[in-house]
């Protein structure tokens, strides 16, 4: 038992030294880039270092040995003015080169970081000024995150319900037992007594998909290096994405009850919706803040633990600077304090899932909760 | 404020793949799945209470057969008591017939034992008299080999004959 738990934590820590190396690359790229430039001495910037790990990217950086950067070039898929256009994003060479006319804003040198990470269509025969900005479909480092997820999850589960087919009713080996008392963890403890006895059967779809992707990407997240290491959970676009998922299965789903619940909350006094209809605007507000808060809580709790991570990785290299042997010193500190954030965000990818799950579950069954009615009627 | 600003394109990818992924999930995972669990979950419940009735069924059969095995011991006692009531009586029979029989003999013995005796009697008193007769033969004979004597035996005689 003691030995297991030991090898699990030495899982955690080899990615954390990995990521360690990735970074003292990094910086040494960093240094080197500036050794090309001796009069603008660019100095290590925290910020700017943890900002670029946590946001989307047009190529996947896997490391870089002195001046070579290995990455995985991903397709750049615009739409301009109607027109598909299809090109590889190694044509930017990270931002420092326009192709057709396509600039990669990288660093936010353009209007003030107006564009920052995004790509713009440059007036003809300029370097600066933009022209028009292209609809940007692009796979980027998140999009291809997804995929990566949804197929280890179509694998999986997929897998999974085979094994029930063909080798009989009993759950064996760690996957299936372990995610089978998930799955009956989210029915048994979130769907059934949340959404009801009745109608749970019809949301567990739903619930099961948000949990597990939720719960995977999270997972993903963690691991430092391709094919985890990006933060989609903590992408303000992806947790909208299923939060929307979650408000329009709300909406659609509402009851007569629900509706009524917005208009006429019972249970207020009467001054708080007759003059002045206050009670109905706070409540038709919550219809829209409830999803919103649902995207926000996710986002902010995924991103939050990749940047401490990242900041005392960071301590490193902000010591590193004054002293080489301050630096090693602080990295022992920084790895430790690395492992514990790790171990908690291990805990925070399953909480996050099952917050959004509970709650998805509540909203889905304050919408279908139609026993208000009969009691007023009573 | 990149981190904040949501990307459309990334809402596209993400839509599309979450749409597909939960089409996929809940055809071909979650249903199954579900079902599976939920006929596991009969199974067991089923077995449960099979195996509750046959606890049951096991303590009623127990208590049978105890019922039977008093039952069957009850007879049994009846039995070796009848057994034991008959035999008495068989030996308390035979000893009575025995009594009578030997009585009898015993009676029949005695019975036989008299009627020898008395014919042993009857052939001693028919022997004595023919022993007396030839005694008073032999005695007359000698009496009368005398003359004298025998005329005064005749005379005697007609002594006592009265001529009227």
């Amino acid at each position: 038992m003691k030995t297991k738990v030991l090898k699990s934590i030495s899982y955690f820590i080899f990615p954390l030294f990995v990521l360690l190396f990735f970074s003292i690359n990094n910086a040494f790229s960093e240094t080197n880039d500036a050794g090309t430039q001796p009069n603008k001495k660019e100095k290590f910037n925290a910020g700017k270092m943890i900002i670029e790990h946590v946001v989307d990217n047009h190529e996947w950086h896997i490391a870089e040995v002195g001046e070579t950067v290995i990455y995985i070039p991903l397709p750049v898929i615009l739409i301009d003015n109607g027109k598909l256009v299809v090109f590889s994003s190694s044509r930017f060479h990270h931002g420092e080169e326009s192709y057709n006319g396509y600039k990669l804003d990288a660093e936010g040198k353009i209007d003030k970081g107006k564009y920052s990470g995004k790509i713009v269509k440059l007036k003809e025969g300029t370097e600066s000024e933009v022209a028009s900005v292209p609809l940007d479909f692009s796979i980027t480092k998140n999009v291809l995150s997804i995929f990566i997820s949804c197929l280890l999850l179509y694998l999986i589960f997929i897998s999974i319900a085979r094994r029930y087919k063909k080798r009989g009713l009993v759950p064996r080996g760690f996957l299936q037992s372990s995610l089978e008392f998930i799955l009956l963890f989210i029915r048994d403890e979130v769907a059934r007594p949340i959404i009801g006895e009745k109608k749970y059967e019809k949301y567990l779809p739903f619930l099961l998909t948000v949990f597990f992707f939720i719960f995977f990407t999270n997972l993903l997240g963690l691991i430092p290096f391709m094919p985890g290491g990006a933060n989609v959970t903590g992408n303000i676009a992806v947790t909208m994405v299923l939060a929307i998922f979650t408000f329009v299965i709300t909406t659609f789903s509402a009851k007569r009850s629900y509706w009524k619940h917005i208009v006429n909350t019972p249970g207020v006094p009467w001054w708080l919706k007759l003059p002045v209809p206050l009670m109905p605007i706070v409540e038709a507000l919550g219809v829209f803040t409830k999803p919103f808060v649902l995207a926000v809580r996710l986002f902010a709790n995924i991103t939050a633990g990749h940047i401490i991570i990242l900041g005392f990785m960071a301590l490193i290299f902000i010591f590193g600077q004054f002293s080489v042997g301050a630096g090693y010193g602080i990295s022992v500190v920084s790895v430790i304090f690395g492992v514990f954030m790790s171990l908690i965000e291990l805990l925070i990818a399953f909480i996050q899932a099952l917050i959004f799950t509970l709650l998805s579950a509540l909203y889905f069954s304050m919408a279908i909760e139609e026993h208000h009615e009969e009691e007023h009627v009573h | 404020m990149k981190l904040i600003t949501p990307d459309l394109g990334l809402v596209f990818w993400m839509t599309l793949s979450f749409i597909i992924l939960l089409f996929i999930l809940t055809k071909f995972a979650w249903k199954p799945i579900i079902k599976s669990l939920k006929q596991r979950e009969e199974k067991i419940s089923d077995a449960l209470s099979a195996a509750e009735q046959a606890h049951e069924e096991m303590k009623q059969l127990k208590f049978s057969n105890e019922e039977l095995l008093k039952e069957a011991k009850e007879e049994r006692d009846a039995l070796l008591r009848e057994a034991r009531q008959v035999r008495d009586k068989l030996i308390d029979e035979a000893r009575v017939q025995a009594n009578e029989e030997a009585n009898r003999i015993v009676e029949s013995a005695k019975e036989s034992i008299q009627y020898e005796k008395m014919q042993a009697i009857t052939d001693l008193k028919n022997q004595i008299a023919v022993l007396s007769i030839e005694i008073a033969e032999k005695l007359i004979q000698q009496e009368l080999a005398k003359d004298d004597k025998q005329d005064k035996l005749i005379e005697n005689f007609l002594s006592n004959i009265n001529f009227n």
